[in-house]
């Protein structure tokens, strides 16, 4: 009897776990043909840009070399280039390189791509996980708490935060903080990412642009939670529940959220590729010395290489928001876990 | 046997912006322990929202008003929402209208069975899971080892309301309420259902308040019967009177009673009872019912019948409860 109920047990486990391991596989390969022709496009378009690439090596005007010179100097780079390749070659080598490592290099910083790229990623990050964790947190319980007690005061309170945060710009948002707590009161440094001289506190550089990454994403994040909620708190099941004689702690955190939870982690992985993408704007007004405010100069720099790192790293980023959504999906909806029949 | 439930003069209100609707307008209805009571009405008569009152379901602006509902001699709108708490789904259980969305999609059969036994049996899960699965064989729900670990999806609507049946038992409720539990399955599986309630209400002496449109599943399976209009009871009557040839019988259960289909006589149309339910912001001065009764008189149009007792355990809220002093 006892072996019979363990094997019952192994059995359910394995029952449930292999569909959801097969469906797992079958997203992961289905991102390679995507991520090939993502991969296909962006190389495209970079190729076709305006400019000749040769140019940012040598300057054909400059009257100090000879036509042999520049002769000599076109071939050389050509080759060395591949310029000449078609297009598929040059896009296999270029695929080849990545896996190597090598990224090419990069005509606005003069260095391999690979050597300065992590590092910004790294520090617009962060930033960016701070603000979207804190962002997320608040915006759970508050949402929640807003469902559950309807028009009540604190409902409202949060309501016209998120009319005020949806309206006011990011950039704005900023330099109102940055008068207030920078210029006026002192509290925190203006702008930049760490005190030369060692002499204030790392931390205090993080306050202000976490503040409004936060709060910017909060307001709109806020309304979803609540709404998804709200949805859910109307459905039949949720008055099985209490019939049962359930805590209404356990009506709404189990039954409800449970299922609230399913729109939400759409929610986190559409955020998951703007954690590594800065925000230009907001990197410019704080000088962060993030991918964004790098990106920024590539776009305006033609930096080839550099674009299409970055451009592949976020399709790539985002693929995995869409796979970890789908994974989440799963976990929360067993409906969708046995292949989307309803 | 004493009263079960005994309902006392329940006043339920819905305040709305528009105005107060009262949907439940001082109802009295009783169940012995071990009997069926059914109530029938159409919708908008207050039948749903006299259930929810019982269970203190009602969801905001939804209150109780006035009135006074003992259970066991207990008053249940005096109860604390803590020892409310204790009665659900362990003293009073209820099944509901949609199988289809009224089971949580998100987790398994067997868990959702097993959370009042854990809740009020004080069951581990084990334990729990185990008595989940002698539950399902009891709805005679087959595999029911398989079944509990499913989720909802799995199942078709009848197999649902199989196990929210399961589910409602569960505790073995001194009380189980109905409502509409067949209203969402084709009829084959509605006979199933019927005949399996009947099955272990005898098997667990447990009384059953039943709502419904229908009045022909009264007739199978209730002792006793309230026809509910516009918040009101109208009538009071055990299903022999009702059904039985009583010389007395509200127009609205006569209405209801012609429009039910006969096998015996061949009929070009179906009777129906003109008009439909009042808005409940906007009744009607006298009789709730006058103006779609067609023995109406001057004095229903502006007097409020109340109801009395025409026989022993027979009650008419009518000024002609006799079916001979009225002419259409």
């Amino acid at each position: 009897m006892e072996e019979t109920k363990f094997t019952n047990r192994i059995m359910r486990i394995i029952d449930t776990s292999i569909p959801f391991l097969k469906y797992l596989v079958k997203r992961l390969l289905l991102m390679i043909p995507v991520i090939i022709i993502i991969s296909l496009l962006i190389f495209f378009m970079i190729q076709n840009m305006p400019g000749n690439e040769l140019n940012m090596f040598f300057n054909p005007e400059d009257p100090s070399l000879t036509e042999l010179q520049k002769q000599m100097l076109t071939e050389y780079w050509t080759e060395k280039l591949g310029l000449n390749d078609p297009f598929f070659v040059k896009w296999g080598k270029w695929w080849l390189n990545m896996f190597q490592g090598d990224f090419g290099i990069s005509i606005t910083k003069q260095k391999p791509v690979a050597d300065f790229v992590g590092e910004a990623i790294m520090n617009s990050f962060r930033l960016n996980i701070s603000g979207f964790i804190l962002a997320f947190l608040i915006s759970i319980v508050v949402g929640v708490k807003s469902a559950v007690k309807r028009f009540s005061k604190f409902d409202n309170f949060w309501t016209v935060f998120s009319i005020i945060g949806i309206s006011l710009p990011g950039f704005f948002m900023s330099i109102l903080l940055v008068f207030a707590f920078s210029v006026n009161l002192g509290w925190t440094p203006i702008s930049g990412m760490q005190d030369p001289m060692n002499e204030t506190p790392a931390i205090l550089y993080y306050i202000l642009p976490v503040t409004v990454i936060t709060l910017s994403s909060l307001a709109s994040l806020i309304r979803y939670v609540r709404n998804a909620m709200l949805e859910v708190l109307k459905q039949d099941y949720i008055r099985t529940a209490r019939s049962k004689g359930l805590k209404e702690k356990v009506v709404i955190y189990r039954h409800a959220f449970r299922n609230a939870l399913i729109p939400v982690i759409t929610l986190v992985g559409f955020y998951i590729p703007l954690l590594f993408g800065g925000s230009i704007v907001l990197e410019r007004i704080f000088v962060w010395p993030g991918i964004g405010l790098l990106m920024n100069a590539a776009y305006t720099g033609r930096d080839r290489a550099l674009m299409i790192t970055m451009l592949i790293f976020y399709s790539f980023l985002t693929l995995l928001g869409n796979l970890f959504m789908d994974i989440g999906y799963a976990l929360a909806d067993p409906r969708v876990r046995e292949g989307g029949e309803r | 046997m004493g009263k079960l439930l005994d309902i006392k003069n329940l006043h339920t209100y819905f305040f709305t912006d528009k105005g107060t609707i009262k949907a439940v307008n001082g109802v009295d209805l009783s169940i012995d322990s071990g009997k069926t009571l059914g109530v029938v009405g159409e919708s908008g008569s207050g039948k749903s929202i006299t259930s929810f009152s019982i269970l203190r379901l009602l969801e905001n602006p939804g209150r109780i008003v006035e009135g006074e509902i003992l259970f066991d001699g207990i008053d249940l709108t005096q109860l604390s929402e803590e020892d409310m708490m204790k009665i659900r789904g362990n003293d009073i259980s209820m099944i509901f209208q949609e199988p289809m969305t009224s089971l949580n999609p998100v987790f398994r059969i067997g868990h959702q069975i097993s959370e009042p036994l854990i809740l009020h049996q004080g069951m581990n899960k084990r334990e729990a899971w185990e008595r989940s699965i002698e539950l399902l064989r009891e709805v005679k729900i087959p595999n029911p080892e398989r079944v509990a670990t499913n989720y909802p999806h799995h199942l078709s609507g009848g197999m649902r309301q199989r196990v929210m049946i399961a589910m409602a038992l569960a505790c073995k409720p001194k009380l189980l309420i109905a409502d509409e539990p067949t209203t969402a399955l084709d009829v084959t599986i509605q006979a199933q259902i019927f005949n399996l309630m009947n099955d272990l209400k005898n098997n667990h002496n447990t009384a059953v308040l039943f709502i419904t449109h229908d009045l022909g599943v009264i007739a199978e399976l209730a002792d006793d019967v309230v026809v509910m209009y516009t918040g009101e009871v109208v009538e009071k009557a055990s299903v022999e009177e009702i059904f039985g040839n009583s010389k007395y019988r509200h127009p609205y259960t006569e209405g209801l009673l012609r429009s039910i289909p006969s096998l015996d006589e061949e009929v070009e149309y179906l009777d129906q009872i003109d008009g439909s339910v009042p808005h409940p912001l906007n009744l009607p001065v006298g009789c709730r019912f006058a103006p779609r009764c067609k023995y109406a008189t001057e004095k229903c149009q502006k007097e409020i019948p109340s109801l009395i007792e025409v026989e022993k355990g027979h009650l008419v809220r009518c000024f002609y409860p006799e079916l001979r002093e009225r002419n259409e």
